[in-house]
């Protein structure tokens, strides 16, 4: 039958994503420590702060709702099953058809839903700061991806990421415009959207810095080991999503072999090399805005992907 | 036949009407609400039946003689009748809890089932009279409800403000069905429908029931009404008219346009496109500035109706253009909407009344931490915030999905037009989602989580059993609609297919009930297996790290970052959580304006933080017309005063005018 | 007009409208000239681009002059002024970025419809081009329209010319003496400018129009 080894390959992603994910962020860490001629943390560094945390008992505060004890499970769960959704060394995969760009995008807006709920639970002035920040920059940036999902599914003719990316990698499309526009929109977006440098300082321990860890304030234990698991999904997710569409060689195409499969998954650890790389060398070079200089920010992306759908709407050969 | 047994529902429940008002009884409230409850039911089996038996119509021997008066249910009618009466139940069901603590039941018991046979009439009627009777008649009863507080302060405001709107809007609908009645008056659906209109005459028939159903569906800048009245009546009869209200004024102008206008011309889609797109903005930023809880739910009512809106322009834009197939789908999202959106609405309101039961509080400001004494709504509501914020795998996701598929079928459309204003619409969409989901979680953190910002937020008590069983009843509704949208969309098929004459792919056939929107498409959506994965995923999660690593828990007071402090005043308020959107997007719509009035030193006044808003419509175009009709108004009152004398000249002026005119006719 | 050629003309074409959208972005001067010299290197690409594609060795001149002095000569220049004159270094814009950058986006949709709508026959190249090319022009304009401060004036001017200089190179067979004049014409407009930048300086110590506007009397 070929449902097993399909359904293999599917929970290798799935399994792949999880183990990555810290990786990635140990890997940036050091590579930023690196660039400031610091030694910086190992980067296997994360899993030992992953199993450290999960080890210690959670300490929450005495007014913390049932809510707030659910919430890191179901943030890991929404990221987990989006970020289980898009390529990462191969399309065409067998649960990939169950959700398109625009769940996935959803979903990791549910996930942020329920983050800014657990801000506000507790009641504290930090928590609902991050919440309220949040949300705003929320209000932008998940516009802003919407229309970069409208661009891409506008020049694929489908809203399904193995699709878009099939069409990338047939080579078929060439160097558009509104592919450029899209992919300036879509770093941007991911740039805010992943708390980092220039819109969020992921190290910060200012509350006049403070998004992401002021809404995280008051978790403690195994519920903040699940919760930063998560932000390492994200991160893995949206540099797997913008090399997919943007970069897809090496994607293994649904039918070819085991072979095919391992040089999409050597492809897929260099791209993923590559993009922690850049990401560290761009935190480090630039300096974080101020709070209401990221709308204007988040609005240019969201100006950019408007100017690159209505591109398309506009001419096929834009 | 289907609509004998809708005849029947409406006769019941005006007979409850009328015994509501004689008998007094003190358990008038239960008895009143009961029998509701099984009219309601009834008439919803009878529309379901449309769906197998067919078209049904009668015609009854009232209203205008040569005519008489019309009643059809056909497949649009019986799925507005389904919505209607399935929304009228929960609300029945509510009321038997909620009821109990109404003041003076004898204002509101009557209005409750008279407001019903209203709504249901005018979904029944086929032909001009019926329908304008029956659209009065709802307008009236539910003014009645609005008026049942009366004496609260704003409530007498907004009873005022929303009957001058309804006569307004009803002005429009009669010139509406005047033109399509033609020079020799044929008031008849069967005849407008067969009559073809002229361009300009169908244009104008447009633009007035776009104005007249528009006002009352709550579309900017005639929503003016809706955030004032749609508060000031009982909760339950609040989720009447946001939930099912506004869908019969949908149903109005889905009446007019789609079934008596004829085929749909494609500049017709651009008035109702821009109207829309601008309708689901304004509403969601306005209800982020509100601090009443009830008024962000009338607020964000007008947000949903802009979708439908949307998805409704989309609809005339493709069948214009000729793409059956791409119309169909975006009526399936709008009218699915319609659906969803009473759904959560009804809950959202339920919700309200529930917290307003438990604190008398309806100021956001004044409440917190509910979750603590009341879970099993706190559960509901966070269900139905999950809900309207459209968010997997809920329902409200799977319109909007099928809303933002419909705009990608668009760059077909040859009109340049549509080209530059589809886009920006599809933007406004996305806008107003995300705006939308920061509304609701400011609502539900305010009101729900956090700590207690009052001694009534402090004493609150879960309400009663019927109360809880119908916010559940609703918010299961809601998860089966967002797992199961395949159903709903086979459901709508056959009401799509009369309007635009194609339909979508047949969803429950296929594999793993996804979603498909058209048949070429690659895209597909599953809300059954998203909600599959991510309550495994969540609970293998909880399981793994339970039983491997640590369940331990120990509680300490908050972190707050090394300086805990737990006075009420140092928690987020509904004003400061909105306060990075007010900056960002008030200064341009509100021409919001912050004011600090800071002391100089050594000066022991408080500082104070002003905040001020505007209301654009109110100042732009109601302010200069209510000046405008009081000028009017101050002269012409100059006419009471005359004198006899000049009385009789008047009429002596008269009579030689008209003879005049008779001498000189050719 | 194979595919990749029409694809890269295309691409660095909307280059050009995207930095001057960045133009828009920018509330520091010394940012808005690195932008500007980044539009002029844009823009010489892309006139080498067609150089190359349209077989035009001539307008590999103009390539060069736009670089030589849109790219490096007049953003010194410029940057000199700016310290000499101790001109004040924030751009003060009409409305906020939001609307500015919003009214640009109805810009480009408007040259769009426009160019789109008017050459139906034309190459379709040349058409997209052109379209391009006018947004440029009519952001140029936009960055004039919405400034206080002169020098963003100057620079909104300089970004109108360069738009022009792209519409003509995309439609074949400009020659090379209009080119130069062209040239030659603005370098003479831009130190007419800043003599009276200059001078503007000396009499009133700013060089906000805004401010200048208080000094006319009577009107306000």
């Amino acid at each position: 039958m070929a449902v097993i080894p399909a359904l293999v390959v599917q929970g290798t992603q799935m399994l792949l994503v999880l183990l990555l994910a810290p990786l990635l962020t140990g890997f940036v860490r050091k590579v930023k420590a690196r660039l400031v001629r610091r030694l910086g943390p190992p980067v296997l560094q994360p899993y030992l702060d992953l199993l450290r945390l999960l080890r210690k008992e959670a300490v929450l505060a005495e007014n913390a709702s049932w809510l707030f004890r659910v919430i890191p499970y179901l943030i890991f769960a929404t990221t987990w099953v989006a970020a289980a959704l898009v390529p990462t060394f191969a399309i065409g995969l067998l649960f990939s058809w169950t959700a398109d760009l625009i769940a996935i995008i959803a979903l990791l807006g549910a996930a942020r839903f329920f983050l800014a709920l657990a801000g506000m639970d507790v009641g504290t002035s930090f928590g609902g700061i991050g919440s309220s920040r949040e949300v705003m920059f929320a209000t932008l940036a998940e516009p802003a991806m919407i229309m970069i999902v409208f661009t891409l599914a506008l020049i694929a003719g489908s809203t399904q990421l193995s699709s878009i990316a099939g069409l990338m990698l047939s080579s078929g499309v060439g160097l558009r415009v509104s592919l450029g526009l899209a992919l300036i929109a879509l770093i941007m977006v991911a740039l805010a959207e992943n708390a980092r440098v220039p819109v969020d300082n992921p190290a910060t321990h200012l509350e006049l810095t403070m998004v992401h860890e002021a809404m995280v304030l008051e978790y403690s234990g195994r519920h903040l080991a699940v919760i930063e698991l998560a932000a390492s999904l994200k991160l893995l997710l949206y540099m797997s999503l913008i090399a997919c569409v943007f970069l897809p060689w090496g994607l293994a195409v649904p039918g070819t072999g085991v072979t095919a499969l391992l040089v999409g998954m050597v492809a897929y650890a260099a791209k993923l090399a590559v993009g922690g790389f850049l990401l560290a060398t761009f935190e480090t070079a630039i300096a974080k805005m101020r709070v209401f200089r990221v709308p204007d920010f988040l609005g240019a992306a969201l100006m950019l992907g408007l100017l690159a759908t209505l591109l398309r709407f506009v001419s096929r050969s834009f | 036949m289907a609509v004998i047994a809708e005849l029947w529902c409406v006769a019941l429940l005006l007979g409850t009407a009328v015994l509501a008002v004689i008998v007094r009884a003190p358990a008038a409230s239960r008895a009143v609400y009961g029998v509701t409850l099984a009219a309601t039911l009834i008439g919803f089996a009878a529309a379901f039946s449309t769906a197998v038996a067919g078209t049904t119509a009668v015609t009854l021997p009232l209203g205008l003689p040569w005519i008489g008066a019309r009643f059809r249910v056909d497949m649009l009618s019986a799925f507005f009748l389904i919505v209607v009466n399935l929304g009228a139940a929960a609300a029945c069901l509510y009321g038997f809890g909620y009821g109990r603590h109404e003041h003076e039941p004898k204002r509101v018991l009557p209005f409750f089932p008279a407001f019903l046979a209203g709504m249901n009439l005018v979904l029944l009627a086929d032909d001009a009279f019926t329908f304008l009777v029956s659209w009065e008649f709802m307008s009236l009863s539910s003014w009645a409800l609005v008026m049942s507080h009366h004496r609260e302060p704003g409530n007498a405001y907004a009873g005022y403000v929303y009957i001058i709107m309804a006569s307004v809007g009803t002005l429009a609908l009669l010139l509406g069905f005047g033109l399509l009645a033609g020079p020799y008056g044929f008031y008849g659906f069967a005849e407008m429908r067969a009559n073809a209109a002229t361009p300009m005459s169908a244009g104008l028939v447009l633009g007035l029931a776009l104005f007249g159903a528009g006002s009352k569906a709550g579309l900017v800048p005639l929503h003016v009404w809706l955030p004032l009245a749609h508060p000031a009546a009982p909760s339950h009869v609040s989720a009447l008219m946001s939930g099912l209200m506004t869908k019969v004024a949908v149903y109005a102008f889905l009446r007019i346009v789609f079934d008596l206008l004829g085929p749909p011309e494609w500049w017709w889609a651009v008035p109702v496109l821009a109207v829309g797109g601008v309708t689901t903005v304004l509403g969601v930023l306005y209800a982020l500035m509100q601090n009443d809880l009830k008024r962000v739910l009338a607020y964000s009512t007008i947000e949903n109706i802009g979708l439908v809106f949307v998805g409704l322009g989309l609809a005339l834009a493709f069948a214009a253009s000729g793409f059956p197939a791409a119309a169909a789908l975006a009526l399936t999202a709008a009218l699915f909407h319609v659906f969803n959106h009473a759904l959560f609405k009804s809950l959202l309101f339920f919700g309200a009344g529930a917290v307003l039961t438990a604190t008398g509080e309806r100021n956001m400001e004044r409440l917190g931490g509910l979750i603590h004494a009341m879970p099993v709504t706190s559960v509901v509501v966070l269900v139905g915030c999950v809900a309207i914020s459209a968010l997997p795998p809920l329902n409200g996701f799977a319109s909007e999905w099928l809303a933002f598929q419909a705009i990608l079928l668009s760059p077909q459309l040859p009109q340049w037009g549509l080209k530059l204003l589809v886009p920006a619409v599809g933007a406004l969409l996305a806008l107003a989602a995300a705006l939308a989901a920061a509304c609701f979680v400011r609502m539900f953190g305010i009101v729900f989580l956090g700590r207690p910002r009052t001694p009534a937020a402090a004493q609150a008590r879960e309400v009663d059993r019927w109360s809880q069983s119908a916010m559940i009843i609703v918010a299961a509704m809601c998860l089966i609609a967002g797992i199961l949208p395949g159903a709903v969309i086979d459901g709508l098929a056959p009401v799509v297919q009369s309007l635009v004459h194609d339909r979508m792919p047949v969803q429950l056939g296929i594999p793993w009930l996804s979603t498909i929107p058209i048949a070429e498409s690659r895209s597909s959506y599953n809300g059954l297996l998203v909600f599959l994965f991510v309550t495994a995923s969540a609970s293998l999660a909880a399981y793994a790290i339970h039983h491997l690593a640590s369940h331990a828990v120990r509680r300490a007071p908050a972190w707050d970052c090394g300086f805990p402090n737990a006075g009420l005043a140092t928690q987020y308020t509904a004003d400061s959580f909105a306060e990075p959107i007010r900056r960002v997007f008030g200064a341009y719509v509100f021409r919001a304006r912050e004011h600090v009035d800071m002391p100089p030193p050594g000066d022991v006044r408080p500082a104070k933080l002003t905040v001020e808003r505007h209301d654009l419509a109110w100042e732009f175009i109601y302010g200069p017309i209510a000046a405008g009709v009081s000028l009017a108004a101050d002269r012409l009152n100059r006419m009471q005063f005359l004198t006899i004398r000049q009385y009789l000249s008047l009429v002596f002026l008269a009579l030689v005018s008209l003879l005049l005119v008779l001498a000189l006719w050719p | 007009m194979n595919g990749l050629a029409f694809d890269v003309a295309h691409l660095l074409a909307g280059g050009l409208v995207l930095v001057s959208f960045m133009m828009l972005y920018q509330d520091r001067l010394y940012a808005l000239l690195n932008v500007f010299a980044l539009q002029a290197v844009v823009l010489s690409l892309s006139v080498a681009w067609q150089a190359w594609a349209q077989d035009a060795p001539h307008l590999y001149i103009t390539a060069a002059i736009a670089l030589v002095l849109k790219a490096i000569a007049i953003p010194v220049a410029l940057h000199r002024i700016i310290a000499r004159l101790g001109i004040q270094r924030q751009i003060e814009t009409v409305v906020g970025v939001g609307p500015t950058m919003m009214a640009g986006i109805a810009l480009v949709a408007l040259s769009m419809v426009v160019m789109l709508r008017v050459t139906p026959e034309a190459d379709p190249l040349a058409r997209e081009d052109l379209a391009f090319a006018l947004s440029v022009l009519l952001l140029g304009l936009l960055m004039m329209v919405t400034r206080h401060n002169a020098v963003s004036q100057v620079v909104g001017f300089m970004s109108i010319e360069n738009g022009l200089i792209l519409a003509g190179t995309g439609a074949k067979g400009m020659p090379l003496v209009v080119e130069i004049s062209v040239a030659f014409s603005v370098l003479v407009a831009f130190i007419v400018i800043g003599i009276f930048l200059f001078r503007i300086r000396e009499r009133f110590d700013t060089v906000d129009v805004q401010a200048l506007d208080r000094f006319r009397g009577g009107q306000q």
